[in-house]
């Protein structure tokens, strides 16, 4: 009979080996789902996972993995934080809309001024946007109790309602033929989010999401802030007699995330998207969550994990036009990978032991 | 805007077809949540119910066949949850997250070749005379048998959990694992079970959706139900007659909303769309208000992972 025995610590070995050995499971799985689709799995995964790095094309794919992997990195940063202490944020999703929406909605307003001041005050908007967002379930939490989950997640559909009225109504294009959408703002030069080599894919939500892996690892490893975050994770009544306010730690996780996740909607609309239109938003608040698991919650092993997951968004886009793969596979192989990795995860904190049948005494 | 177009008969009675997916995810989800497990993953069950239960109805034809899919695919992809949290005891809230967003993938998927295609018509009760009374004949007898389905599943949950010893094992499991597991009964073997209950349940949901309510198949046509399932079991404070008030109460503003659109209201339709998300936000909060209240009717192993040392 095989048995599990708990680790009295998670064993660092294997907390470097799962995200690894998840990948590889991933890649085995996605082949079989492949090979049913009637595909050639081989073909597939290095389409996927070769092609955009090192094929000829690929210097047309390399900067789009910073392009896709910063608003990744972004929201997954903030949310890891919250994930570490138990605070569930599930809808960046709709404060990546909402911070996208209000540094639009500002440059929009401002159309045609030009002004070096446009584009760092749509910076602080678009934080300020997905920190108010956030602040409603965090407020409902602190002050009523409510599930920050679920409240989150509703918020999600209410921000894709919010878009879609924008787009058809307050923030149309009047100069648009009648059609859906805004104004580009990659045609208004104080409001574009260029990138600052050009064709090096490094726009300034590149720059952003360095600064925020940056600034999350001095947090956790060398503040006391991060420390209380680590200590309510690990032991929530520990934390308690340590003297940390659980209200202030759930005020601090959820704005932190929102304003990350605000900020990477502001640099996607003001830059790659351009515009604001009822397709904006792509899902990369949820694909942000799976990005923060691989990456184990920490901010370098983060940086990868984006990178990573921007390489699958590339290679599935690849993989799409060459092969015929169905985008919505990609996404199938997005969340095959979370389950690879939480099942791995077993072997981190327990160990497998063959036990012997023992007589009972 | 012309109110009086909306008729009140009509409206209980679509209203009872509304609430029937959201009803039916929510009593299977309850059941999940009685035995101490928490699985976020109702939206992704229920769409994977909802595609398997579409393409079974159009290849063959039977709507009923299709029912009997969906509830098999639900139960079968909430089986990956019930291995990963049971025997390798992952967090269930990351798991129920997976869970949601591989359901989103994978229905996609195998939805692709069934888009703009109509099923087959469900078969819908229609008794000569007593279907044709007035108000009470659309209200009560003229729906498909989803909706008599669903409220005698309602009803044979509560039965259960009331009055067999199954149910009382269920709910100990659900109160205190260490103690059930002591007196010799078999937590995992009750919980996984109780995850496939829940599973087939929210596929039916599904199916409902894609079969009755709408009824075609789109990517992602869900929309969040499964997440006011999840909603509806705190509003119900685990209690099963309780379920069938939140899922119509939700079902009632979903339907209501529809019929203001209709009525040319002259709200925009995108915020008379987000009604049912307000709604739930604000019957939550209305619910926690009270803490000491709800904390005492959740189950206490509630997300607890369970692993006996010996």
């Amino acid at each position: 009979m095989l048995r599990l025995e708990k680790r009295p610590s998670p064993s660092r070995t294997w907390a470097y080996l799962a995200p690894v050995l998840a990948v590889i499971a991933t890649m085995i799985g996605g082949g079989v789902m492949f090979a049913l689709l009637g595909k050639d799995p081989f073909e597939a995964i290095r389409i996927i996972f070769y092609d955009p790095l090192f094929s000829e094309f690929a210097w047309y794919y390399r900067p789009q993995l910073l392009i896709k992997g910063a608003p990744l990195i972004l929201i997954a940063i903030g949310l890891s934080m919250g994930f570490r202490a138990g605070i569930w944020n599930i809808g960046a999703e709709g404060q990546y809309i909402i911070g996208a929406l209000f540094g639009a909605g500002f440059a929009l307003a401002l159309y045609p001024t030009e002004s070096p001041f446009i584009f760092p005050s749509m910076i602080v908007l678009g934080a300020l946007g997905g920190f108010l967002w956030a602040m409603i379930p965090a407020v409902l939490k602190t002050k009523f109790g409510t599930n920050e989950i679920l409240v989150s997640l509703m918020l999600v559909y209410v921000a894709e309602q919010l878009l879609a009225s924008m787009s058809l109504g307050l923030m149309k294009n009047p100069e648009g033929f009648g059609f859906p959408g805004s104004r580009n703002l990659q045609q208004y030069a104080s409001a574009h989010n260029a990138e600052l080599w050009v064709g090096s894919g490094v726009h300034m939500g590149v720059v952003f999401a360095l600064m925020a892996i940056i600034f999350a690892y001095v947090m956790l490893a060398r503040h006391q802030l991060g420390f209380h975050i680590r200590l309510t994770g690990e032991s929530p009544k520990a934390a308690r007699f340590a003297g940390v306010n659980p209200n202030r730690l759930i005020i601090f996780c959820l704005g932190c995330s929102g304003a990350l996740a605000g900020l990477a909607g502001m640099f996607e609309i003001a830059g790659p998207s351009g515009q604001v239109n009822i397709d904006f938003n792509v899902g990369y608040g949820f694909t942000a969550i799976i990005v923060a698991f691989l990456g184990r919650l920490n901010p370098f092993g983060i940086m990868l994990a984006g990178l990573l997951m921007a390489l699958t968004y590339i290679g599935g886009e690849i993989a799409q036009s060459s092969l015929g793969l169905p985008s919505a596979a990609i996404q199938a192989f997005q969340g095959m990978l979370l389950f690879f990795l939480l099942a791995v995860d077993l072997l981190t904190n327990f160990k497998i032991k063959w036990a012997k049948a023992e007589a009972i005494v | 805007m012309d109110l009086s177009a909306i008729s009140p008969t009509l409206l209980v009675a679509s209203l009872m077809v509304a609430s029937t997916p959201i009803l039916l995810a929510s009593i299977g989800e309850l059941v999940v949540e009685k035995s101490g497990v928490l699985n976020l993953g109702v939206e992704g069950m229920m769409i994977v119910g909802a595609i398997c239960g579409f393409a079974a109805a159009v290849l063959t034809g039977s709507p009923m066949i299709g029912f009997l899919c969906a509830a098999l695919g639900g139960a079968a992809i909430s089986l990956i949850f019930a291995v990963l949290t049971q025997y390798f005891l992952s967090n269930q809230v990351a798991t129920g997250l997976a869970l949601t967003l591989f359901g989103l993938g994978l229905s996609a998927l195998l939805g692709q070749s069934y888009v703009g295609i109509k099923p087959p018509t469900t078969y819908k009760l229609d008794l000569p005379l007593i279907s044709d009374i007035p108000i009470l004949g659309p209200i009560l007898f003229s729906h498909d048998f989803t909706v008599y389905a669903a409220l005698s599943l309602v009803a044979g949950v509560w039965w259960f959990l009331k009055y067999t010893r199954s149910g009382l094992i269920l709910r100990a499991v659900g109160e205190s694992h260490d103690a059930a597991h002591a007196l010799g009964y078999k937590v995992v073997r009750v919980r996984v079970m109780s995850i496939m209950f829940g599973g087939a349940c929210a596929g039916l949901g599904g199916a409902a959706l894609s079969l009755v309510r709408v009824p075609q198949w789109t990517e992602g046509m869900t929309a969040g139900s499964g997440w006011i399932a999840l909603a509806i079991v705190v509003f119900a404070s685990w209690k099963p007659e309780r379920i069938l008030l939140g899922a119509y109460l939700f079902g009632g503003v979903a339907v209501l909303q529809l019929n203001l659109q209709a009525a040319g209201v002259s709200i925009p339709v995108e915020y008379l769309s987000m009604s049912p998300y307000l709604i739930t936000i604000i019957v939550l909060v209305a619910m926690s208000a009270n803490r000491a209240k709800s904390a005492l009717n959740a189950p206490a192993a509630l997300s607890r992972v369970f692993h006996a040392s010996r």
